[in-house]
């Protein structure tokens, strides 16, 4: 009826790269291995959630796992719901929230599924007491393309589960999971934000927070007096009993691309300047929905098009505790200096729990995300700076969120990655895998 | 999660593991509903089973069957209403799209599209009126497609075992409507199915969830036909507006 539009493209959320790959629905547990096995590598998929590469693969086959999504039993006594790996933290949101239950560990989105939750070992606010999501996952089972499946928990093939946890999708496809939700007697959050100017007063609130939720909004554009300035955020569930209905769905959502002038140094700064001055007291206490809490720009369907349609590169990286301060410094000079900051800077502690996963990113020390418009040339030369600058002082970078590291940079990063490769499904492979390895070139 | 006395709460689902029945069923399963699921491949039911249980629902029987086999009806549906104590929502969502070409050339695969979509329909909806109209109460759901609203060059065969079948509930509504019992036609537009897996997608295509949201309303205003996504509505209405000596010359 209507005319059909070209073969459908699977992006992940920062657009950039962007490789054609066949996609296949995988609907149902027992429809991997697939009937008919195609001639390409293959990758399993979530929701398109994380930022570069990990979750694209040029000319193999996606298997897409959204269409997975049962919640195959809960234990209301222990929390333990056990689902599909394409379910996302949303539905488990939209299930378990109504029955007093609330996710162990969430990121900054809740339209990631469990599978890709598990894949990338994702970690939240709450990194410093409670871990990565990895730590709440009681076992799964991983299918490999050969056939066989695989129950693994951190003490039932243990070492599949390590590889597995935080193993990019590559070790095979995991088809149902078990996680460990945690009680809530209320939506609302307990709220506490206090401003501060310089990295100083950062790692000073930063030491000092007692809250189980703790991040910061960082300012990556302005110099000067205001270097570094931001608002730190603590938060708690709320202890006395309150609303706990599902949410509602987003009403709104970005219609177009932006074309790429619109985000530029002036819009930023005063996008910067205007949220640094939303709060206007130093020190503000409020009880607040967990929406916005967790998920400011949930709100806003597809708001990545407002990087135009080049899209956008996030950088994330993780410096220990010893070299964090001069490295960040550094790091956020580099930034300020380029102009490319956009107004999703966030800065946190990560706490001292060893990852399960064996390619985990999260390790002790100081952890900074921020995303930059894609102008060829100046962003990738600044995130080339913000990796060797990482290097040099002990830390490492985030898979999840990263298009742009070298073979090199990410084999110093994660030295173990040659033990991990042993884990890898033969037929499995990803777009990031091949740059990492030194299969495929960056672009220039 | 709350149980909705004047909402069907005792419901019967051939072809359980559609996408969209699974879907609907779904918003029933948390309004604490009672299942009685039927479909071919047991590995996808006890999935559904297990999701719906999870989600609310307060009891659930399967029933592992072919429903081209028309034989084997009346001993299934009387199971079901046995199970359930009474059926008061019946939910027909089985049916196969089938390849076009390939119907074109050969009979006998036209012959199996219109065995699965209208054949086994029509004998499953005539036990069930007869059961509703007895019981003078009751929602018997069917659905169909906007594919039987007009023939068409690139989907006749699946657009005529639609159009039969939609002949044919719109009759039965005329019958046992006046007993008390809604008797619904739904015309799902494109839905993101397995079904359609292999056709390129387009904005016209509706997730399973927006069309299940679709038919939950439709039964609860109690309505005759409902199209889903409703923007459908209006499309076939201009559809079948078009004059034949234009119509037959379109592309579609």
């Amino acid at each position: 009826m209507a005319r059909p539009s070209p073969r459908p493209r699977f992006e992940s959320w920062g657009r950039y790269p962007t490789l054609d790959a066949n996609l296949v629905p995988l609907n149902w547990s027992t429809d991997f291995p697939l009937a008919k096995t195609p001639a390409t590598r293959l990758l399993p998929v979530g929701a398109g959630r994380s930022y570069g590469d990990v979750c694209l693969l040029e000319n193999g086959t996606l298997l897409q796992t959204r269409g997975m999504d049962r919640l195959l039993a809960f234990d209301p006594e222990t929390g333990v719901l056990r689902c599909e790996a394409g379910a996302t933290l949303a539905e488990i949101l939209d299930f378990g929230v109504p029955r007093g239950f609330f996710l162990p560990v969430t990121p900054g989105t809740k339209y990631v599924t469990v599978g890709g939750a598990i894949a990338n070992d994702i970690h939240g606010k709450n990194h410093h007491a409670a871990g990565t999501f990895g730590h709440h996952v009681l076992r799964f089972e991983l299918v490999r393309s050969d056939g066989s499946s695989l129950l693994c928990s951190p003490t039932e093939n243990a070492e599949w589960f390590a590889a597995t946890v935080g193993g990019m999708g590559l070790t095979g496809l995991i088809t149902w999971a078990e996680v460990r939700l945690r009680p809530i007697v209320s939506r609302r959050i307990d709220y506490h934000g206090e401003k501060f100017v310089g990295i100083d007063e950062f790692l000073t609130l930063a030491q000092n927070a007692r809250a189980e939720y703790t991040v910061a909004w960082i300012d990556c554009v302005a110099t000067g007096r205001n270097f570094a300035r931001g608002i730190f955020m603590q938060g708690e569930h709320a202890k006395e009993p309150g609303e706990l209905k599902k949410s509602k769905e987003p009403w709104l959502t970005f219609p177009f691309d932006l074309p790429a002038i619109a985000l530029n140094r002036f819009t930023m700064a005063a996008f910067n300047t205007a949220y640094y001055h939303k709060q206007f007291p130093k020190q503000k206490t409020a009880k607040v929905d967990y929406e916005p809490f967790f998920y400011p720009l949930d709100s806003v369907l597809h708001w990545n098009r407002m990087y135009g349609k080049n899209g956008l590169l996030q950088f994330q990286n993780v410096l220990p505790h010893a070299s964090g301060r001069e490295g960040m410094v550094e790091i956020l000079k580099a930034i300020t200096r380029s102009g490319l900051a956009s107004f999703l800077a966030v800065i946190k502690f990560f706490g001292d729990k060893p990852s399960l996963g064996m390619m985990s990113f999260p390790q002790p020390g100081i952890m900074l995300a921020l995303d930059f418009p894609i102008r060829p040339e100046v962003s990738f030369d600044l995130l080339d700076r913000l990796a060797r600058i990482t290097l040099e002082h002990g830390g490492r970078m985030y898979s999840a969120k990263d298009a742009r590291m070298t073979a090199e940079q990410y084999q110093t990063f994660y030295p173990q990655w040659q033990d991990f490769a042993r884990y890898i499904d033969p037929s499995f492979d990803s777009a990031f895998w091949q740059r990492v390895t030194g299969r495929r070139p960056l672009d220039e | 999660m709350s149980k909705d006395k004047a909402f069907p709460s005792n419901i019967l689902a051939l072809g359980a593991t559609s996408a969209i029945a699974e879907a609907t069923l779904r918003l029933f399963a948390e309004r604490g509903a009672r299942f009685f699921l039927v479909a071919r491949n047991p590995d996808k039911l006890a999935a559904v089973a297990g999701d719906l249980l999870t989600r609310g629902a307060s009891h659930v029987a399967t029933h592992i069957m072919d429903l081209d086999d028309t034989t084997a009806h009346p001993a299934m549906l009387a199971a079901a209403a046995e199970n359930l104590g009474t059926i008061e929502l019946a939910l027909l969502a089985h049916g196969v799209l089938g390849d076009q070409q390939q119907a074109e050339a050969s009979f006998p695969i036209a012959e199996a599209i219109l065995g699965t979509n209208f054949i086994a329909p029509v004998s499953l909806i005539t036990w069930l009126a007869n059961y509703f109209e007895a019981s003078h109460e009751g929602t018997l759901a069917v659905i169909s497609s906007v594919a039987g609203d007009r023939g068409r060059k690139s989907n006749y065969v699946y657009g005529a075992s639609k159009g039969a079948l939609n002949v044919f509930v719109d009759g039965v509504r005329n019958r046992i409507d006046r007993s008390g019992v809604q008797v619904l036609t739904i015309k799902p537009g494109f839905v993101a199915t397995p079904m359609t897996a292999h056709l390129p997608q387009n904005a016209l295509f509706a997730t399973p969830s927006k069309v299940a949201s679709g038919i939950f309303n439709a039964v609860k205003k109690r309505k005759d036909v409902v199209y889903v996504p409703a923007f459908w509505a209006v499309i076939m209405l201009i559809l079948r507006m078009i004059p034949r000596r234009i119509f037959k010359k379109l592309n579609v």
